[in-house]
């Protein structure tokens, strides 16, 4: 069985010095010298601290916001789109206000939602970086981010569904979405068969975040 | 400028400046119809440095797949909605 550890009896002497003195493998960390970038970062914003332009305390209080927000969020937003026809109607007509409307604080998020169907599925990328509604969902999964996603999606939507574990039948149009400019994508997952008696907050529990990206489908209901 | 609405088709320029571009390299030259109009936004080309962005009108741009990759498709009749700014659009007839 490959698992990548080894006794520390196997291991090669001149490698010691990977061992802790635990005698585990070492891990690397932030053990490199910080990028050029990661210094820029950190001197913007000590100079941005030091002019009086904004403080430690409004930048902790942005991450706090950021770090509260998350995939359930989203998910209320498509609960009442499944629950309120009028409310899918104007989620569809403009997405932000919609969510504004639930009373989430979403920024200057301009948001468009996109509604699967029988025949259709949307799915959600950015080629250009990694746009992201992040303002309702919070932060993005790393395998968004990646190259190879957002390069393999818009050449081969279907095999990159299948290794997500969707396969979808011929008859479906995959609508594929790339967040070039200024607008961000919520995909409105189908509503899973069998849910009719649940609540707007049973629901809710089974939209996933991936479903809302587009590679996944809402969970079925126990 | 380009001042369409739903439905028109159009093309992708082909062209190749330097800089901050928010249009995809894999859509230039491909040919498209409007999906939607999203209203004017500022010119990302210029807002990277620093430059007021004279304000653009914003279209979503529908593909087909067979538009942008041709026989090496997927499935032809699948999509692509991309967001491209009016001066790198032109009308096809």
């Amino acid at each position: 069985m490959a698992t990548g550890w080894k006794k520390p009896s196997d291991m090669p002497h001149d490698h010691h010095d990977h061992l802790s003195s635990s005698g585990r493998p070492y891990r690397a960390d932030n053990d490199a010298p910080l990028t050029y970038w990661q210094t820029m970062e950190i001197a913007l914003r000590e100079l941005l601290v030091e002019k009086g332009v904004t403080s430690q305390a409004e930048i902790a209080s942005q991450i706090d916001a950021m770090d509260a927000r998350s995939p359930a969020d989203g998910a209320r937003v498509v609960a009442r789109a499944w629950s309120d026809p009028a409310f899918r109607d104007r989620l569809l007509h403009d997405a932000s206000a919609a969510s504004r409307e639930m009373g989430f604080d979403i920024g200057a998020l301009r948001l468009i939602a996109v509604e699967n169907t029988g025949d259709v599925h949307n799915i959600i990328v950015c080629t250009l970086c990694s746009c992201y509604p992040r303002n309702l969902l919070g932060l993005s999964p790393d395998w968004y981010k990646t190259r190879e996603y957002r390069s393999r999606v818009v050449i081969e939507p279907r095999r990159v569904l299948a290794e997500f574990g969707l396969t979808l039948p011929d008859t479906t149009t995959i609508r594929v979405h790339d967040s070039t400019a200024d607008m961000r994508y919520i995909v409105i997952p189908a509503r899973p068969s069998g849910t009719e008696h649940l609540n707007e907050a049973q629901l809710a529990t089974l939209v996933t975040r991936d479903s809302m990206i587009g590679t996944a489908q809402a969970r079925a209901p126990r | 400028m380009l001042d369409v609405g739903p439905g028109t088709a159009v093309r992708v320029r082909g062209m190749q400046p330097p800089g901050h571009i928010r249009t995809p390299h894999y859509l230039r030259g491909k040919a498209g119809v409007i999906e939607r109009c999203l209203g004017l936004s500022g010119n990302p080309e210029q807002l990277a440095y620093g430059l007021p962005g004279a304000s653009l009108p914003l279209y979503r741009v529908r593909f087909t797949m067979a538009d942008i990759w041709g026989a090496r498709a997927e499935r032809p009749d699948d999509t692509l909605d991309a967001e491209i700014y009016g001066h790198w659009l032109e009308e096809t007839v």
